[in-house]
């Protein structure tokens, strides 16, 4: 059988194929088609570290440009991952140091990056344009020193809500004066001060410049210096948002503001003080983003701004809104499609401020276009979340935190089952659920048959038996990630589902039922999943059998047990039966 | 207890082959009618001569009542129930895995019938695991044993207490977990919300959860008593929640929302039965607030005159009434942030 179209042309067609999963179906064609398209495939995404290994990937995509790993598990973003776990890049960048002279992004998420780690990106990639280190940790800022010294080509440097060892400000400077190309800088996650006048230099010479998003010692007083040197900015993080009233401030900064005429995206405002919100407010009507979730300002104040945000898609708030805020909301924003609201005092019993489940049932109500939600709160009742799935069955991503453990639906005390049920019953195009509150077996039932595009799911202080996890594991057709924690689910479910474990990218089980015995026998039946039980108090099998896990991650990978596991973690393969 | 008896009465004649005890048999058989007739029982309380090969039939009665009696329990091991239960989880630890390891569905039926078995166990798991064995035999071991959860679970199937039924078996549950599992398992952080919630299970039906939790704040102006924390729970990343408390230390330490607006401060009276709020950008002054708080209170101190018997006072004027508050042992008090205790007035009022 000739081939249809030389390789060249085939190419071509390939090149127009950018999304992960289509370029996965093409290589599964037939072999030519499969040589074709991973000599051409450009950028790289790995879900899962340690799912395939850096030889693997560069064994088979020679000629990649642009990587995206992800570490750890996501309950490690709320300590459940003890440290040292894992998630070291460093093996990564020296296998692509080798292998992809001309890389030129790397975007990590949950990942352990060293110093030496940024130093050799640093001095191995000569066209290296994007770093984006998400929710990592383990570098310094010598480690960006090393960065801003040497990427004569870097555009985009942003250190999202990674966890830095803040030696000082000084890194800033290393950037070269003849160095242009900035595009997108986020240091908001770094605490000790920059050198102002370098940053001023720094944003003065960059003409390309889109997003700066500043740390909070930043000072507001001088935020207008960088605003007038970069009118063409699209996303603006500012520092602290805190002075004394003074009106030669406010002007500046209000002046500075209205200069800036492409504004889609505001953030930042630390210790926000409401006499310099109206400084903004020229800039609202134009506002499609805005991160409120570090102002502590109250209702009034945020109803007054957000009410002249027209145009917004995006909201980040903590609850001081209130109810009342989100009535607004709902009455001004009809293209909101993202809201969160975090809780101010979330440790608290009592509720602090007045925002129940009503806020959420406005907005659902009075936003048509809205999607994706995360909201945290004290209440809420079956009632309110049938109508939520109801006016709103486009919503994609539903993220519920009702902050006391199993709290039932404050009206009728009845577990939240029907609810949530109703959620997943309507809206056909959830990808992403989590629950909170209290729920029986039977919400797994309506999740497990009507989730049938649900790919992630976290569970905690759920469910009475195993049966609700078989529920799950037995339905929801697309999905990938399971976590859970605290819920009574055990070896009996895990094991008759055993084979749905390699559909999925992975599994979080802490605090359950599951006992040592049944994760030998996963990991002894299943060579394709790496079954790692994570244990604090000693070695499991120095227990017996039935005794339980603490904390249990399981994930498929073609690159076998890892070898770089610290002593709390145990893989269980084939050769566990002869330990 | 009669039918078995009969039964080994008939059955001791046939299976008992000692020739001795036969004989004895034969002999006793004709005499055995007799007893019959007089007594129901056929047993013991006989108290004529051949009482020896009574009592020794009556033992070797026993003996076989003692071994069908064991037959019986032997068949389920552990589990009080009556029933044999089927399920294959029953068998050897081997076969239960190789069984459930590949995904045949398990039946409904067995899942389904063994549901509330399985709400039990479930329930249960976490200290039934720790004396070892399978889960699903510990489970109904303790289903008599904890008859207060196993109640608890049935009144689920009631809508009315669910709520409470459901707090209260996984209030057992969570209780349990910690103290089956030895070692570093944070079991201090996770008595927090078992405490809570078993308070709830206890308190009256029908309140709303808030109420019932121990906030045990009495003090003037502490923030409200924060619950032991459960580790990573809200699910709030550490960044956003560093950010918070050094928020809030900025602000003022004095309990209400920090910002304009009202700024409502916890007052409470020693030996009031409750406490009061007030509003401190409603006043202006020390004075005003004083005032304010001794009409808050006034009711308060009547009752105290009458208990301490104030003789022949029946009406009281306001201006004894400022006295009495005055004079008395009550001052007003205030916690900084600091946690001390301070007089109000020292400070200027802004």
């Amino acid at each position: 059988m000739a081939k249809s179209f030389p390789e060249e042309v085939l190419e071509h067609v390939f090149s127009f194929i950018t999304s992960d999963s289509d370029r996965n179906a093409v290589s599964l064609v037939c072999k030519s088609w499969y040589e074709i398209e991973r000599w051409c495939r450009k950028r790289v995404f790995v879900g899962n570290c340690y799912a395939v290994s850096p030889r693997i990937l560069t064994r088979r995509f020679p000629e990649v440009r642009s990587v995206e790993i992800k570490g750890k598990p996501h309950f490690a973003d709320f300590n459940l991952v003890p440290e040292g776990w894992g998630g070291c890049v460093y093996p990564w960048i020296s296998a692509m140091a080798g292998a992809y002279p001309w890389l030129e992004e790397i975007r990590l998420k949950r990942m352990v990056v060293s110093d030496e780690a940024l130093e050799l990106i640093s001095t191995s990639f000569c066209n290296f344009k994007v770093l984006v280190l998400s929710s990592c940790e383990g570098f310094s800022t010598d480690g960006l020193a090393s960065i801003a010294a040497n990427c004569r080509k870097l555009r985009e440097l942003d250190l999202r809500e990674s966890e830095v060892d803040d030696l000082s400000g000084h890194w800033l400077s290393h950037f070269p004066d003849t160095w242009t190309s900035l595009v997108s800088l986020n240091i908001a996650c770094l605490g000790s001060e920059v050198s102002f006048s370098a940053l001023e230099r720094l944003v003065a010479r960059s003409p390309n410049l889109r997003t700066l998003r500043l740390n909070r010692a930043v000072s507001l007083e001088k935020l207008h210096n960088l605003l007038c040197r970069a009118p063409q900015l699209v996303e603006f993080g500012t520092g602290a948002y805190s002075s004394e009233l003074r009106p030669d401030v406010f002007s500046n900064l209000a002046g500075a503001f209205s200069g800036c005429k492409q504004l889609k995206g505001l953030s930042g405002f630390w210790d926000l003080v409401p006499a310099y919100l109206p400084a903004i407010y020229l800039t609202c009507s134009g506002l499609t983003s805005l991160n409120l979730s570090y102002a502590t300002i109250q209702s009034p104040d945020l109803v007054k701004l957000v009410s002249q945000c027209r145009n917004l898609q995006r909201l980040w708030v903590l609850d001081y809104i209130e109810d009342i805020g989100l009535d607004a909301l709902a009455a001004s924003c009809k293209d909101l499609q993202e809201l969160r609201v975090f809780p101010s005092d979330p440790y608290v019993v009592d509720p602090n401020v007045s925002l129940t489940e009503r806020g959420l049932v406005a907005v659902s109500e009075g936003c048509p276009k809205l999607q994706s939600v995360l909201y945290f709160c004290r209440q809420m009742s079956n009632a309110a979340l049938v109508a939520i799935a109801r006016n709103r069955p486009n919503l994609v991503c539903f993220r519920l935190c009702i902050i006391e453990p199993r709290a039932p639906d404050y009206l009728t005390l009845e577990p939240l089952d029907a609810g949530f049920g109703a959620i997943v019953e309507h809206c056909k195009e959830l990808r992403r659920l989590s629950l909170s509150g209290l729920l029986t077996d039977r919400v797994f039932e309506y999740i497990g048959t009507r989730g049938r595009k649900l790919e992630m799911l976290s569970i905690a202080f759920a469910g009475d038996s195993d049966l609700g996890l078989h529920h799950v594991l037995s339905g929801c057709e697309s999905l990938r990630k399971l976590e859970i924690r605290d819920c009574p689910f055990g070896d009996k479910a895990l094991l008759a589902n055993a084979a749905k474990l390699e559909t999925m990218r992975s599994l979080w089980m802490s605090s359950c039922s599951v006992s040592f015995g049944a994760c030998k026998l996963l990991g002894q039946k299943l060579p394709r999943l790496n079954v790692e039980v994570i244990d604090e108090r000693g070695s499991p099998y120095s227990r017996p059998e039935s005794c339980l896990v603490e904390k249990l991650y399981i994930y498929r990978t073609v690159a076998g047990p890892r070898i770089d596991m610290p002593p709390f973690v145990w893989t269980i393969d084939e050769d566990a039966a002869l330990r | 207890m009669s039918p078995p008896l009969m039964g080994v009465e008939g059955g001791g004649q046939g299976n008992v082959s000692l020739m001795a005890s036969s004989a004895s048999m034969d002999s006793i058989s004709q005499k055995g009618l007799g007893l019959k007739e007089r007594n129901y029982l056929g047993l013991s309380d006989c108290s004529s001569v051949d009482s020896s090969t009574v009592s020794s039939l009556s033992e070797e009665n026993k003996i076989n009542l003692n071994l069908k009696a064991t037959e019986l329990r032997l068949g389920l091991p552990g589990s009080q129930s009556p029933e044999r239960d089927p399920e294959p989880n029953l068998l050897s630890s081997g076969k239960l895995d190789e069984k459930l390891l590949f995904p045949l569905i398990p039946s409904k039926d067995g899942i389904c019938s063994s549901v509330q078995k399985a709400v039990v166990s479930g329930n249960k798991r976490g200290y039934s695991d720790t004396i070892g064995g399978l889960p699903e035999m510990k489970g109904s071991m303790f289903s008599e044993g904890n008859w207060m959860f196993n109640a608890a679970v049935t009144d689920s199937e009631t809508q009315k207490s669910a709520g409470q039924a459901k707090f209260s078996g996984n209030a057992g549950m969570n209780v349990m977990l910690p103290s089956g599992l030895s070692g570093t398992q944070p079991t201090t952080v996770k008595d927090g919300p078992t405490k809570a919630s078993q308070e709830r299970a206890h308190a009256t039906n029908g309140t709303s959860h808030n109420h019932n939790k121990v906030n045990g704040s009495n003090n003037n102006t502490s923030p409200p008593a924060a619950k032991a924390q459960v580790v990573g729970w809200p699910p709030i990343r550490a960044y956003r929640k560093n950010t918070l408390a050094t928020s809030s230390k900025n602000n003022d330490e004095v309990d209400g929302k920090p910002g304009p607006g009202a700024l409502f401060v916890k007052v409470s009276m020693d030996g009031a039965p409750y406490l009061r709020k007030v509003d401190l950008r409603s006043y202006s002054t020390y004075q005003e607030l004083s005032s304010a708080l001794e009409k808050m209170f006034s009711c308060f101190t009547l009752g105290q005159c009458e208990s301490q018997g104030a003789p022949g006072r029946e009406m009281l004027s306001e201006s004894k009434l400022r006295d009495l508050l005055h004079g008395s042992e009550y001052v007003l008090t205030y916690e900084d942030k600091d946690g001390d205790w301070m007089l109000v007035g020292d400070v200027p009022w802004e």
